[in-house]
Order: C-alpha cells, then structure tokens, then sequence
C-alpha cells in the first residue's frame, strides 16, 4: 500500500512545552486513520503541521508525495481541511464560501458549481445556500466546512473533531458521507476523541499521549493487546454457587451481576471449554454466554493513563 | 494546470481580493470612513485662515484620500481573519503567502482607487479641471499599490487584535500626512522638514497631483513617479516577506 500521509519525528514546542516530541506514522492509500488522544496531547496541532498551517520545528511530513514545507501548494491541492473550529466566512453566504473555495484551488467556475451544487445537495445546504453563514446553526455550518473542503474532490481528507458537539442527525449525516467518499477511494486522516466513531470507521488509529505516539495499530488489535484477562458473562437455568464456578479450569475470578456471573478468564476458548464440560457435568443448561472484549474506550483509557501525567 | 505557476497564484490572490471587498471594503461605515476622514481634515485647514488656494488644497485632499482609503481596513484584516480562524482556512489551500498578501493588497489598492476617484469629481465640481489625465492615472496607480503595501506592511506584527494594529497604524500615518507637503508647500518647509518630506511617498503622490491640477511641482515629474514606483515596489516586497516571517505565530 502506497504511503499517502507520512509524518518523521515531528516536533513542535510552545514556549517550554514540546506540544508534539517525534511523532512518526504513515497513512496508506484508501485508509480511514483515526488520531486519538486526550486533550493537549498533540494532536491538533500534529494536524495542524501534517496540512501546512504551521510549520514543524524539526521532522518532515509528506502529503501524496510533497513535502509540506518545500512545496506547500502542490501539496495543498491535493487534500481538504475540516479544521476544529467552523471557519467558513460568516459575512458571505455558503454558495460564496464554495465558489471561494473553488478559485483557490483553481477549478473552472462551472466545475465549481457543479459540484458546489452537488456536494450542498449532500449536506442538505442547498436551500439556505444564499443564506449568510452567519445564520446557520452549530451543525450546518460543520456540514458546510466539509462541504468546502471537498469541493476540489481532493484525494485527501483531513478532519479535526468533525462531529463535536454536532446533533446526532448531523453527525451522521458526516459520518456516512466520510464513508462513502473512502469507499470512492478517499484517504481520511480523522482527529476525534469519540472512541465509537473510531471504533465504526477507522481502519488503523493512533494514540497520541504527551506529543508522543504510544500505540498505532487496527481497532480490535488495539482492544485485545491492552489487557491479557479476558471476561465472559454466563448464566445459567438456575442458580450456581460462586465457589464451584471459581473452581472452572482458566476462570481466576467470579463476580456475580444480577442472575449472570462475570468470569475474569486468562483464556477464553479454555474458560468457554470448561464451561460447557461444567453446565454438562452438573447437569445446568447455559441460557447465555457473551464474551466481552475490552472497548476501544478501555484501550485509550489504558494507553493514556499509563506511566501516569 | 500548475497551481505554483505565477499567473494561477495570481488567479487566486484576485479571489482574495474580492472576497476581501465583499467583506470588508463593501460596508457603509467604511466607504463613509473613505471619505468623510479626508474631507473633514481638508475643511479644517481650508476654512483655517490660511487662505490657501484650491489649487493648492485638493491635489492634497486627493492625496490625502488615496492616502487613508488605500490604508484604512488593509492593516486590519490580518488581525480580524486570524481571530476569526479564517486566516487558517487560507493557510490551508493552495495559495502561497504572498499570494495572500497580494490579494490583500489589490483590494486595498481598488478601494482606493475607488473613493479617490470621488474626490477627482469634487476637485472637477468645484472647478478645478484636471490638466493631466494620464499623469493623474499612473499616480493614482503607483500611490495605490504603494499605499496598499504599506497598510498591509502594518499589519505584520503577529497579533490577532485589530484595536492595537489600529493604533500603530494610526501612530504612523498622521504624522505622515503632516510631513508629506499636504498642508505646507514643500517649497515653505522649513529646512529640517524636508529631508522628513524626502522619506514618505505621500510627497511625491501629491507633488503629482498638485501638477496634474494645476501644473505646479517641487520635485520633476519623472522623479516623482519613478519614486513613488520604487517605494511601491519596496513596500510590497517587504510586506511580503516580513508577512511569511510572522504568519505562522498569528495561526
């Protein structure tokens, strides 16, 4: 897979306070790559250096081939911004805000239009589209920013926090666009602190703790790397004593939840075994049995906690 | 296309321009501004007992128009797009930094253009004919784009609050408008006020006008021109370059 996105021990300090300290990945062709992390851990501004608003200290970053510093425009023209804050100009209407767009990044104005038209449709914008944006709520103005940065049909997307704060019919109006648009084969460099967003569209992410990288790896591969004990809820056509559970080959702890019993298991497939050799032995039926993978939540809580602040 | 290429970076900096006049230069209060601050300046020093011919006063109300209009939002609109996080949305397509300065700076130069031409009229309407056309067009021009450079150059210091640049550019350009033979003929300053007068363009714009109006100058006319060409073409330079050292700490 071809690197699209590549970013090489970038810093950024602030004063005394290194924002990002050698931060290094690489986004492939086509891939949805999510950039998580707590506040003021680096990653807006990581953002922020990867799409040329500011420039790094030292380290390189590359963008479909050209390095962001050494050619700044070649690279520019080929991804879209969807930075934190809304910032589409509010004393224009969204159709100027889009024509705008479209001289910037040298499009025919019919071509601009056209998809101005197209991409307002999208975002359900067309009807308000001589409206000054200053009148649009919280959510139509996010649709509105992702609208212009798409507007060049770019091959690159990046995205800061695109759904905070945004009703649920807005986010999920961005976020089925955002899938649609990598299905047509977009690259999309994602910056959230929604772990469920993550965790539905991103095909890789990396947790970024204090300016550095801790973990880069798919989402379930992040979830079953972080904790070696793994749980399974089971109940059971009547009632068991804990003890006799604790005694199960692989079960190493028994917590009894309403009329189901939660396992901590080194195991599953042994716990899951035994299990059924018990309910069999003892002559119960298994009325449910779940295993629970830890969230994306527990793996970024886990990676961001650990070695303290 | 190649959007490095001069003639694609200059498609764009016209698309700055004109969202810069949509949004900034098109408001009532700042065309009123434009015209209003240059007349009531002129009013004071023609009804102030000095008896100054209109010959004399309005190539320097022209002056003094082009001056305030072509300088009156450009120092501004850093400050204001860069709080309004605006300015990061430009920093983030594809157009260069001087591109940007560049956009700034026409539709600065335009608005003065724009409001000095009303100014041209009052002059004709109060029977003061133009005598040089041409030579008024090519100052207007030069004065533009050299004032331009200069109101943009203000807005350098990398600070996202308008009221201070504001301040700083007021600090500048009043003391300008006293040095530059708008009020006291070049000819009557006194010997330490004309090396002051030598060192701002404002001179040579209204030394233009004044022979575009009634054919007299201090200095020759190609002087003045070329002059005010050369501190055109210094200025834009320098805004362009100091704007690139000082945007990234604005964003």
């Amino acid at each position: 897979m071809t690197d699209i996105i590549s970013a090489q021990d970038l810093v950024k300090t602030f004063g005394r306070n290194r924002a990002v300290d050698g931060v290094s990945f690489a986004v492939g062709e086509g891939e949805i790559f999510g950039f998580l992390g707590p506040n003021g851990a680096g990653k807006t501004t990581t953002t922020r250096m990867l799409t040329g608003v500011i420039p790094p200290d030292s380290g390189t970053a590359t963008v479909l081939g050209h390095d962001i510093r050494k050619k700044p425009v070649l690279a520019k023209q080929g991804f879209g911004v969807v930075p934190e804050t809304s910032n589409a100009y509010t004393d224009l209407s969204a159709w100027q805000n889009m024509m705008l767009m479209g001289e910037l990044y040298g499009l025919p104005r019919r071509l601009a239009e056209k998809r101005a038209s197209d991409l307002l449709v999208t975002v359900g914008l067309l009807g308000n589209k001589e409206q000054k944006v200053q009148a649009y709520s919280k959510g139509m103005k996010q649709r509105l920013i992702l609208a212009m940065a798409l507007v060049h049909d770019p091959k690159v997307l990046f995205l800061d926090e695109p759904t905070g704060g945004l009703d649920v019919q807005s986010t999920q109006m961005i976020l089925s666009l955002l899938r649609d648009k990598n299905r047509e084969g977009m690259t999309i460099f994602l910056t959230t602190h929604n772990m469920e967003e993550a965790n539905r569209l991103c095909h890789r992410v990396a947790i970024i703790r204090h300016g550095k990288i801790v973990a880069i790896d798919a989402p379930e591969k992040l979830k079953m790397a972080i904790d070696r004990v793994h749980r399974i809820e089971v109940s059971f056509d009547r009632g068991v004593p804990g003890e006799a559970l604790g005694e199960v080959s692989g079960v190493i702890a028994v917590n009894r939840i309403g009329d189901k019993y939660r396992l901590d298991v080194l195991s599953r497939d042994t716990a899951i075994r035994s299990l059924v050799a018990f309910a069999a032995s003892n002559n119960l039926q298994i009325v449910t049995l779940n295993t629970l993978a830890p969230t994306l939540d527990d793996a970024f809580l886990r990676l961001t906690q650990e070695g303290g602040s | 296309m190649n959007p490095e290429s001069l003639p694609e970076q200059a498609r764009r900096a016209w698309a700055v321009a004109k969202k810069d006049i949509r949004i900034y230069y098109l408001k009532g209060p700042v065309l009123i501004f434009g015209v209003f601050m240059p007349v009531f300046l002129f009013l004071a020093f023609y009804m102030g007992g000095r008896d100054l011919p209109l010959a004399f006063l309005i190539p320097g109300l022209v002056g003094m128009t082009l001056f305030f209009s072509a300088t009156a939002v450009s120092p501004a609109i850093f400050p204001w797009e860069g709080s309004a996080k605006t300015l990061e949305r430009l920093a983030a397509c594809p157009i260069s930094i001087e591109a940007i300065v560049l956009g700034d700076m026409i539709a600065s130069a335009l608005f003065g253009i724009g409001i000095t031409l009303i100014t041209v009229l009052i002059g004709v309407g109060v029977g003061l004919p133009v005598l040089h056309v041409d030579i008024l067009f090519i100052a207007l021009f030069l004065g533009a784009c050299c004032f331009s450079a200069l109101g943009t150059l203000l807005a350098v210091p990398p600070t996202n609050v308008p009221s201070n640049i504001m301040m700083l550019s007021s600090l500048l350009k009043f003391p300008l408008v006293f040095i530059s033979g708008i009020f006291v003929p070049l000819a009557e300053m006194p010997r330490w006020g004309l090396p002051l007068a030598a060192i701002s363009p404002l001179t040579y714009f209204c030394d233009l006008a004044r022979y575009c109006f009634s054919g007299a100058h201090y200095f020759p006319v190609t002087l003045d021109i070329g002059l005010l060409a050369l501190f055109a073409v210094v200025l834009s330079i320098a805004t362009m370059y100091f704007h690139r050292k000082t945007m990234p700490r604005r964003l």
